[in-house]
């Protein structure tokens, strides 16, 4: 049996040395992007395949240290200091929404609230307008970029409140919120659906418009990271990533373009 | 020509089963030599009894998430042995053929449904349904203790069912010449004599309940507190793992593998106690 496998694998391995390969991994929050973005690539490079892969900006970020991907993906505000000899290029912007239920009857925060409500201070809706009920915070879990983006343009210093309730992608945090009538959350804009409503932030709303305009404050970039100058093929896929075109399917999709 | 065919047959077969064997030793070897150093330096007690886990600033305290494996599995052993024993012994006792015929792999076919599935139905039925009818956010212990409890029944109710049917007939015979009545002689002859075989059962349906990942971080919102009631949301040890392996670097990975250490040591005292009630039986 093990025999079979090595030599099968084996096999498979040598078939994909004769066509070019780049590997790509880390952001979740992108990797939907980065893998339609691939298939258009490859259409028009029908010798070059791309493997994306997903697994967090965290291990983006190690493996392309470690040089077991072309391509590292991260979106995080600040990255951590091992990412500091990884040569970074920043291929689109990503905007965060605090989200709450649809029948919620707040439509707005002010950073100062928005700091209370996920610090613990404000436990109750109650204290912040007509509606009643204990608000369940719903965060991602520790280690995500979004968390972390989220963390230092939100909370700063603060720390997020001890009755958190996680969930593990933006999709689940979605569906929490949809479903629960006193939660509140957050999600990349991309992944906005009617049923979770944006919360105006600082008397902003959180659309893309905003965030290019600089106006709307809580958006992170996305990172692709390179150990040292990227090969020829890495390179030729991120400047497809930079290209008009690549922007404008990334706009479309509902992240923010950097042109 | 024959014998050396033969030889050369047990020879292998000799081998894929030490392979088996040797990636268990691989694996135990790989997450304790990961996650002791951890343990050593930060001291095992207070990684088993710190409530704080904040990998961002280097608390690692998995003592909630003890607690939360320990309430969801007992939930789950509460929602799913009495359901499990009394469809054993319904089975075993008291369906004919064709019922039986029809039950058995329906429940079996309970297994092969994917936990990923189980947890979907979750969060989209359940978890509402206990937000809305007895308030608290709805993913919390209680969710995850039903949806488990479902899960083990395969099982609880095969390995009962399979120990209760293997009782010599003369204890039932003996018992109902006696004057018992079909339920008297399954409560006082039965079960009593079929009990290390249910046990065993429970057992392993207690290991799988306290493993379960994908379901469990599904419906039991993740939180990192100390429950107090079972509207409570928690995290158990295993979605400590799964939710966090992906980012962990350092310390954090270390932690992570520590967790995992202590799962394995509850999942190996959980295994040697079916051994040890097994071996009693015989």
């Amino acid at each position: 049996m093990l025999l079979l496998i090595f030599i099968s694998s084996g096999f498979l391995f040598g078939c994909a040395r004769k066509t070019q390969s780049i590997v790509l991994a880390g952001s979740t929050a992108f990797q939907p992007f980065a893998e339609k973005l691939a298939e258009v690539y490859m259409e028009k490079h029908p010798n070059v395949t791309i493997d994306v892969q997903g697994g967090g900006s965290a291990l983006g970020i190690m493996t392309a240290l470690q040089g077991i991907v072309d391509i590292g993906m991260a979106d995080m505000v600040k990255l951590p200091k091992e990412a500091d000899p990884l040569t970074k290029t920043i291929v689109a912007m990503d905007g965060i929404a605090i989200i709450v239920n649809e029948k919620n009857s707040i439509s707005k925060l002010t950073s100062i609230e928005a700091q209370k409500v996920f610090s613990g201070d404000i436990t109750d809706w109650s204290q912040l307008g007509p509606k009643k009920g204990n608000i369940r915070v719903i965060s991602r879990e520790d280690g995500s970029g979004t968390r972390k983006s989220f963390d230092k343009l939100v909370l700063g210093k603060i720390k997020l409140t001890k009755n958190a309730m996680y969930q593990d992608s933006n999709g689940t945090i979605r569906e929490a919120i949809k479903s629960d009538p006193n939660s509140i959350g957050y999600i990349s804009i991309g992944f906005l659906i009617p049923g979770v409503k944006p919360l105006v932030f600082d008397g902003v709303a959180p659309t893309n418009e905003n965030v290019k305009k600089g106006i709307y404050k809580i958006f992170r970039p996305v990172y692709f990271l390179t150990n040292g100058e990227p090969g020829r093929l890495a390179q030729k896929f991120i400047n497809f990533m930079l290209s008009d075109e690549a922007q404008s399917i990334i706009k479309k999709d509902g992240l923010i373009s950097i042109k | 020509m024959k014998y050396y065919l033969e030889k050369i047959i047990e020879k292998i077969i000799m081998l894929i089963a030490f392979s088996a064997i040797s990636i268990l030793i691989i694996i135990t070897f790989f997450i304790f030599k990961e996650g002791c150093p951890f343990l050593f330096k930060n001291g095992i007690l207070n990684f088993i009894l710190s409530p704080a886990w904040d990998p961002s600033t280097k608390e690692f305290g998995i003592f909630t998430m003890i607690l939360g494996s320990l309430w969801v599995t007992v939930g789950a052993l509460i929602f799913g042995v009495p359901l499990g024993i009394s469809c054993a012994i319904y089975l075993a006792e008291f369906a004919d053929k064709t019922i039986r015929g029809v039950l058995k792999p329906m429940i079996e076919l309970l297994a092969g449904i994917p936990s990923v599935v189980y947890g979907f139905i979750g969060v989209m039925i359940l978890a509402p349904i206990i937000r809305t009818y007895l308030g608290g956010p709805g993913f919390s212990i209680l969710a995850a203790a039903i949806i488990l409890g479902i899960m083990i029944l395969p099982t609880v109710i095969s390995i009962s069912m399979d120990s209760i049917m293997a009782l010599p007939r003369t204890y039932k015979e003996g018992s109902i010449a006696l004057g018992a009545t079909r339920w008297q002689t399954v409560k006082m002859v039965l079960l009593p004599a079929a009990r290390s075989g249910i046990l065993a059962g429970v057992i392993l349906g207690m290991g799988r309940a306290i493993g379960e990942t994908m379901a469990v971080i599904m419906i039991t919102g993740n939180a990192i507190k100390i429950p107090f009631t079972p509207l409570d949301s928690v995290r158990t040890m295993t979605s400590n793992i799964a939710l966090e392996m992906g980012y962990a670097i350092g310390d954090h990975r270390a932690a992570l593998f520590a967790t995992a250490v202590m799962l394995f040591v509850f999942i190996m005292i959980l295994n040697t106690m079916v051994i040890f009630v097994v071996k009693r039986k015989n």
